[in-house]
């Protein structure tokens, strides 16, 4: 997994934006979750923002590492949003329920597909 | 291989053994990145099926969960262990079962509840198993291994 890391100031808020590439899975969950916290502690932001736009693939170890961000997060009025995933990734953020706690954005093609933009 | 396993693993599965049925089987290390090998091996093996995207992924979502509760749960993340995967594949359905010689599931109903985890985990992966897949038989031995079978109809 290859992750990007960056800063961005928005709304008088702090982000961290994660874009990671490749496949969520067991193999990288741990390496995920650590270098997230490592940076959130590092920036002291409490919102994050994932660009999931080269996501292949997520599974429950994946979603683990975002529900425990938004564990930690939540208590300090923190927030994260979740863009650019594919339909497929998508799919798997409704079923793991993370769209009840985070702000997802709905694939585009899917948007076309069913809503006719 | 348990021998528990040996009898039950396409027990009353008859349906597989029409003239069209394929199977394999495949061994590998219970090393984190043999998930994503196995996800692949699962996908290869429906490939000249009819199955949609989203069928594809469900697929492998499923397989993914059963490697990984294998590798992380049967054998507590030791990389020195042999995970099983058999694939069946006909006309009609994809059966794919995983074994592995780990520690064992005592209560298997309480395990696969939904949120369950021994492992402070999300607990969603029988969950995802079970919604993706059009059936999932588990039977496992405590201190002798666990085999998940799950069943797709292919259209
Ligand atoms: N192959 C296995 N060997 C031993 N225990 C298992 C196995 N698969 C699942 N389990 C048990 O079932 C529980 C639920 O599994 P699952 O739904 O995948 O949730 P999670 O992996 O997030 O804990 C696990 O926490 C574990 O106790
Ligand atoms: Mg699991």
């Amino acid at each position: 997994m290859d992750l990007i890391i960056t800063v961005k100031n928005y709304q008088h808020k702090s982000w961290l934006c994660v874009k990671p590439s490749g496949e969520l899975d067991m193999a990288v969950a741990d390496d995920f979750r650590a270098r997230i916290t490592e940076a959130m502690q590092l920036f002291g932001c409490r919102c994050l923002w994932c660009d999931f736009s080269a996501v292949s693939f997520i599974d429950s170890s994946g979603l683990g590492v975002l529900l425990g961000r938004y564990r930690e997060l939540a208590p300090f009025g923190g927030k994260i949003i979740i863009t650019g995933a594919s339909e497929s990734v998508y799919r798997l953020l409704l079923a793991g329920g993370l769209h009840k706690l985070m702000e997802i954005d709905r694939p585009l093609s899917m948007r076309y597909s069913e809503e006719g933009i | 291989m348990a021998e528990h396993t040996k009898n039950t693993l396409w027990a009353g599965r008859d349906i597989l053994v029409g003239k069209d049925a394929n199977k394999m089987i495949f061994r590998f290390l219970s090393r984190s990145e043999n998930v994503a090998l196995a996800r692949l091996l699962a996908a290869a093996a429906v490939a000249e099926k009819d199955t949609t995207v989203a069928e594809l992924d469900e697929i492998k979502v499923a397989v993914s969960e059963a490697v990984s509760n294998a590798i992380i749960h049967g054998y507590g993340n030791d990389p020195q262990q042999y995970v099983e995967m058999s694939i069946g594949v006909s006309r009609q359905e994809l059966l794919i079962s995983i074994h592995d010689d780990g520690v064992g599931i005592a209560d298997i109903e309480q395990a696969m509840r939904p949120s369950y985890s021994t492992d402070g985990r999300m607990g969603l992966g029988f969950a995802f198993m079970q919604s993706f897949m059009d059936d999932v038989d588990v039977s496992s031995l405590p201190q002798a291994g666990t085999t998940v079978t799950m069943r797709k109809k292919l259209a």
